[in-house]
């Protein structure tokens, strides 16, 4: 039973990854040229091939690209760094302030001979990685004090938290990019205005602030009572006995979940699309409008769909090996 | 606080006067002018009121919620399943399954069956036909109903069951995304169950599948139900994605209303208190099940 069971799945499995093989290679046209895609039988790669510097760096200045490339490498070791424990220490939060200046300035330039670019141009693959570190980097914080303040034991304070907690888990995140984009510009006085790309980002930290604030609660409910009381024995104050007692038991208990989280808002990052950024999707929706090659939707999303998984599957099997100490 | 407050209002207030907005509900009482593709439950025409309107998309994004939440809980178990089977290929098979799909977001995902669907299909005079009567074409989905069979009028079917392009693109992507986590969460929920269950199930002579379905799965349940509730409440949410492919779900239908009269404050409202509603009864729901279950 269990072999034929075998036999069945193995013979469809190999029926669809012939199928597959055949359309994504062996009839695949690889080189950037459109007439030839219309009159293959398989994939179109060459769509890829042709736009692959706009989608992973939008409208930025073409000569330019290896800033933003440079910038995304950079982003990219700073995380890895931080990935390992051995390196969580005070000094990590030095390396990110000195990563991200370097980041800026190679971004925005104007100085050290570097052309200028307004962040109108930023876009693609760098985009999509910054408003996720700075997502994370700023609602961390702001998660720790949400977790906290659920906790406490002024009413007020916590019916405040609470409220927030629930409403931003409640509703949809498009919603919340929704209030950033069409409805913040309301609020603010006639003749000023914040920029869409920092609207959509805070948005994106009061998003990201409610999830995480759960998980750090979580970490928070698993320290023993005697930890407080040992705490509160040895005289120290409520601030005190947070920062060196209880938060450093907790955020370590919490890392695993807080891995699990950051995938699910990395890949909600993607939402920004809908409110017209730039991000790495909105650029691989726009190369699609290109009349001369129209019609290259699956291989395009597919293609977005390798580019994201690499990074979540990354970010899973990270979380997996520190569930496994 | 207050005072922070104040400025705020006054300068909306400012704001809206500025742009000759006037604020309040009375606009959902106007005439919408704009058609919707698809209205599951009722008549409606660009000449009915925004708030019908409204209730259109409401009960869309109700229609592919609970399509959504059934088809994906039954795609779920089997696959939750799959990954504790003995077939050692089954396992191999869903586990890659899992892998990619949660590894990857729902948008991409949504864009990605869209375009399945309206590239690679053919258009209506050479639909495929995988069944007898069943229609699959860049059009949509068209199925026999009894009395009412799908017959090719001009450029476009008419009668039976029709699916839009629209639809199918975001209840497949919702139903196959969210089977992937709750996939998962059964695979947890039966591993929570000791092992000596299943062999005290098989000392007294029940089948693998007899002890799975009468020892391990009700006890599982217990384990399962919670996180279960959460993506209940996750896909109702993700169903918003549909403004995305133009799926004329609640918070796109309120995103036209919001471009054509600038009511952005009270569209985004309506969304959020819809969302909330949904939200809360979805979970007074879940909890009063649990407290069933113990």
């Amino acid at each position: 039973m269990n072999r034929l069971l075998s036999a069945v799945i193995g013979l469809v499995i190999a029926f669809l990854a012939w199928k597959f093989i055949d359309w994504a290679l062996l009839h695949a046209v690889w080189q950037p040229d459109s007439s030839a895609c219309r009159a293959a039988q398989g994939a179109c790669w060459g769509f890829i091939a042709e736009k692959h510097r706009f989608i992973l760096f939008g409208t930025y200045p073409y000569e330019q690209h290896w800033r933003p490339a440079l910038a995304c490498v950079i982003l990219i070791s700073m995380w890895a760094v931080s990935a390992i424990r051995l390196f969580w220490r005070w000094w990590l939060v030095l390396l990110w302030l000195a990563g991200l200046s370097v980041i800026g300035i190679l971004m925005w330039g104007g100085v050290l001979g570097l052309p200028y670019v307004e962040n109108e141009r930023w876009g693609g693959l760098i985009l999509t990685l910054l408003l996720s570190t700075f997502g994370i980097a700023l609602a961390f914080p702001l998660s720790i004090l949400l977790a906290l303040g659920r906790r406490s034991d002024l009413p007020v304070i916590q019916a405040l938290c609470v409220g927030f907690i629930e409403f931003v888990r409640g509703v949809p995140l498009i919603s919340i990019l929704f209030m950033a984009s069409v409805m913040l510009p309301l609020f603010l006085p006639a003749g000023v205005s914040i920029d869409k790309l920092l609207r959509a980002q805070l948005a994106l930290i009061l998003f990201a602030a409610a999830y995480l604030a759960e998980v750090v609660r979580g970490g928070l409910q698993a320290i023993p009572k005697e930890q407080y009381e040992a705490a509160d024995a040895l005289g120290l104050t409520y601030w005190q006995r947070t920062a060196t007692v209880i938060l450093p038991q907790a955020l370590r208990i919490a890392v695993p979940p807080l891995v699990n989280t950051i995938i699910g808002f990395f890949k909600d990052t993607s939402l920004v699309v809908i409110i017209g950024l730039f991000d790495l999707l909105q650029t691989i929706k726009v190369s699609l409008q290109d009349p001369a090659w129209s019609g290259r939707g699956v291989e395009a999303y597919l293609f977005a769909a390798l580019v994201y998984f690499a990074f979540c599957f990354a970010m899973s099997l990270y979380s997996r090996s520190l569930e496994r100490r | 606080m207050l005072g922070v407050a104040w400025y705020l209002i006054s300068n909306t207030l400012a704001n809206l006067e500025a742009r000759r907005i006037a604020s309040g509900f009375a606009f959902l009482w106007r005439e919408a002018g704009f058609e919707i593709g698809e209205a599951p439950f009722q008549r409606y025409s660009a000449a009915d009121s925004y708030l019908e309107a409204l209730v259109v998309g409401l009960a869309n994004t109700f229609k592919v919620s609970l399509a959504g939440i059934v088809l994906a809980t039954l795609l779920g178990a089997a696959i939750g399943l799959f990954l504790v089977s003995a077939n050692r290929l089954l396992k191999a098979v869903s586990r890659a399954y899992v892998e990619f799909l949660r590894n990857v977001p729902l948008l991409v995902q949504l864009f990605f069956w869209y375009a399945l669907i309206t590239e690679t299909l053919p258009p209506p005079p050479g639909a495929l036909q995988p069944l007898p009567g069943v229609f699959l074409s860049n059009r949509g989905i068209f199925f026999p109903l009894p009395g009412s069979a799908p017959v090719l009028e001009g450029f476009n079917f008419s009668g039976g069951l029709a699916i839009t392009p629209e639809f199918a693109a975001l209840l497949v992507g919702l139903v196959t995304y969210t089977a992937a986590f709750i996939a998962e969460i059964v695979r947890a929920g039966v591993v929570s169950v000791s092992r000596g269950q299943f062999e005290a199930a098989h000392a007294l002579g029940l089948t693998r599948a007899l002890a799975m379905r009468h020892v391990v799965l009700p006890q599982a349940l217990r384990v399962i139900v919670p996180p279960l509730t959460s993506q209940y409440l996750n896909l109702t949410k993700n169903s918003s994605l549909a403004v995305a492919i133009g799926y004329p779900d609640l918070v796109s239908i309120a995103n036209t209303i919001i471009n054509q009269t600038g009511q952005a404050i009270e569209g985004i409202a309506v969304i959020m208190a819809v969302y909330l509603t949904i939200s809360l009864s979805i979970s007074v729901f879940m909890n009063w099940y649990n407290a069933r279950l113990k």
